[in-house]
């Protein structure tokens, strides 16, 4: 088992450098001098130009300002916003619960609705439920989301007036952020009916996320729950007269989960994908509206620091799942 | 974001009396309606991005703001002069989606056209001399696949700057590693069969292995993904459109069209509501279409 760690987390090494890699000579591929893009519009004096250059080691060979770039980043010195002048990794450090809360309760909306819809379908194949299941998830598959969410805002809080359009939080309210998650920080709060507020503002991003990790996940357990329906030990099962709730939910439901947790593992670099344009339409104050905002702003520490965040974020989720899947499933551990 | 990929390439099953395989083929295609019902939205959807000129009743670009967020013609306000309304500016939506239709299908076409090309020539060079090239072909893939695809579509723009083809570009980077693994994976089952060995011991030299003998075996899954691939270059293109990032305006692509008139949400629901439709229409339809492919080409699943 922990030459199977040892081995999975040295795999990691060289994407892990090759992330840096691509943040390292993004900067770079914008045109012009980096100091003076990173000096703004304003323009820089000469000397101080010269002077610059040498304090970011510009004037050093290409492979020397890698090495300086990755030893700054093994630090945690992602450099300085252009705009707020802060740390790159404490704004990405104070914005990241949003994100992360809104990317748990949409995982959870999906996991709540996918799984029971999937083995439903897979119980009874061919009916109407499991045609309208796969119609269904093969749609919200196919979804825009940005689209979704403004028809979603569109019925709910302009035609019935149910939710709101956007943000995490009524103004009315001010939270001290402890946990950063809302939904915590709230209930800690002296101000209990601000946690409802909070809700009221998660719902609709938190279907709009949800949509694709939910089709998924309904047509992964389905295609999962057939197969190990047609296998031997649930004839078996069968044979003994066992319940058809018990074969389900004891002998069937355990092996199809297999897959189907790989698939969730896999979802989470698609929900940050998603969570950019979620948080674009319902102005979530998360990395992904940071990201966009930074790009218009051109504020390009911020989308190199963040960008590599992220990156680094999802590579070490896939890790964990990697993990997770070879502790459940020792034939996987033992190829190798 | 369809991100399925195929492992193994197809081979057809000798049978005493084999059929037409395009006979074949259609058999177990046409016996998936939703395959099918893919198959006449996107002809239908061809064709109207081919006589956009004959259809649209107005100019795409053509403002007028005397007649400003036009209702639908079922609407109390809207003539039939502008069936789905017009946009804030005075544009007539109907012709704007029928021309957006062209834009979107040249999308998905450039962008799996591209793709196709480098990722199979990558992977067929990653099959056939691996060692350190494969190595660094596949890792290199792999570190593509591990960033989120939209938000290294959405560096990449935000770097080399706004636009139709640098967008077009990022999304083909971003779909490149499928078809690399693909044909990767294809190469490896193929080479050690005994017609690549024949074709060796007759002489043949590495192109012409690579190109002719091994590439059209394993066409049937690149097929697949390709069609897999269009509904993904459709979607985040029109993405990327909605950031801002992708095709700028006027352009009636789907995507800035929502962009443009979305802060026009709580006055005019026509706006967002038809560009949005048109998206998961032809999206949906291509993922049928791909499903129905794979099923009707993928031997595994034959019966």
């Amino acid at each position: 088992m922990l030459r199977f760690i040892l081995t999975r987390v040295s795999l990691i090494i060289p994407t892990f450098l090759g992330i840096t890699l691509l943040a390292f000579f993004l900067i770079r591929l914008v045109p012009g001098d980096p100091i003076e893009t990173l000096a703004g519009e304003r323009g820089i004096d000469p000397a101080r130009l010269e002077e610059l250059r040498k304090v970011y080691g510009f004037d050093q060979p290409i492979l020397v300002q890698y090495g300086i770039y990755l030893s700054r980043v093994l630090q945690g010195d992602l450099g300085k916003s252009m705009i707020t002048q802060e740390p790159v990794l404490s704004e990405f450090a104070a914005l990241f619960p949003a994100t992360i809360e809104l990317a748990t309760c949409a995982i959870i909306f999906a996991l709540l609705l996918g799984l029971p819809a999937g083995i439903i379908a897979a119980i009874k194949r061919n009916s109407i439920f499991d045609h309208g299941v796969m119609g269904i998830s093969l749609a919200g598959y196919s979804m825009p989301i940005f689209w979704w969410g403004l028809i979603l805002i569109l019925l709910f809080s302009v035609q019935f007036d149910l939710t709101p359009v956007s943000g995490r939080l009524d103004v009315l309210y001010y939270i001290e952020p402890i946990t950063g998650f809302l939904l915590i920080d709230t209930l800690l709060s002296d101000e209990p009916e601000a946690f409802w507020s909070a809700v009221e503002h998660l719902i609709l991003p938190t279907i709009v996320l949800g949509t694709v990790p939910l089709a998924v996940i309904a047509r992964m357990t389905r295609s999962a729950m057939l197969e190990v329906l047609g296998e031997d030990y649930i004839r078996t099962a069968k044979a003994k007269g066992l319940s058809r709730f018990r074969i389900v939910a004891l002998h069937a439901l355990r092996n199809a989960l297999i897959p189907v947790v790989t698939v969730i593992g896999l979802q989470i670099g698609v929900l940050f994908t998603g969570a950019i344009l979620t948080e674009t339409i319902f102005s979530w104050p998360g990395v992904g509206k940071w990201l966009i905002d930074a790009i218009f702003r051109r504020d390009y520490p911020v989308l190199q620091g963040g960008a590599l965040l992220l990156g680094v974020v999802v590579m070490s989720v896939n890790l964990l799942v990697d993990l997770a899947y070879g502790l459940i499933n020792p034939r996987i551990r033992h190829t190798r | 974001m369809t991100t399925e990929t195929m492992e193994a390439p197809a081979v057809a099953a000798p049978t005493a009396t084999p059929p037409h395989p395009l006979r074949e083929f259609w058999g177990y295609f046409s016996a998936n309606h939703g395959a099918v019902a893919g198959l006449v939205v996107i002809v239908a959807v061809v064709l109207v991005a081919l006589l956009a000129d004959v259809l649209a009743p107005h100019s795409p670009y053509l403002t007028d703001t005397s007649i400003a967020l036009k209702p639908p013609f079922w609407q109390e306000g809207g003539t039939l002069a502008y069936p789905l309304g017009t946009d804030p500016i005075g544009r007539d939506i109907l012709s704007r989606l029928i021309y957006g239709a062209r834009l979107s299908l040249l999308i998905g076409i450039f962008v799996v056209a591209i793709s196709i090309l480098v990722g199979t020539v990558l992977g067929l060079v990653a099959g056939f001399f691996r060692g350190l090239t494969e190595i660094f072909i596949m890792r290199l893939m792999d570190i593509i696949l591990t960033l989120p695809s939209l938000l290294l579509a959405i560096v990449i723009v935000a770097v080399l700057g706004p636009g139709l083809m640098n967008a077009m570009l990022a999304v083909a980077l971003v779909i490149l590693p499928h078809y690399v693994r693909l044909a990767r994976a294809a190469v490896i089952t193929e080479t050690s069969k005994d017609y690549v060995t024949a074709a060796r011991v007759s002489g043949a030299g590495t192109t012409r292995l690579m190109f002719k003998e091994v590439l059209p075996n394993c066409t049937a899954p690149l097929i697949v993904q390709a069609s897999l691939g269009i509904s993904t270059a459709i979607l985040d293109a029109a993405a990327l459109g909605f950031l801002g990032l992708g095709a700028q305006p006027p352009s009636p692509e789907w995507g800035t069209m929502l962009a443009d008139a979305r802060e026009f949400v709580l006055r005019a629901w026509w706006v967002v509501t038809f560009p949005g439709l048109a998206i998961l229409i032809t999206v949906l339809a291509f993922n049928l279409l791909g499903d129905g492919l794979r099923d009707a080409l993928d031997p595994k699943l034959k019966r």
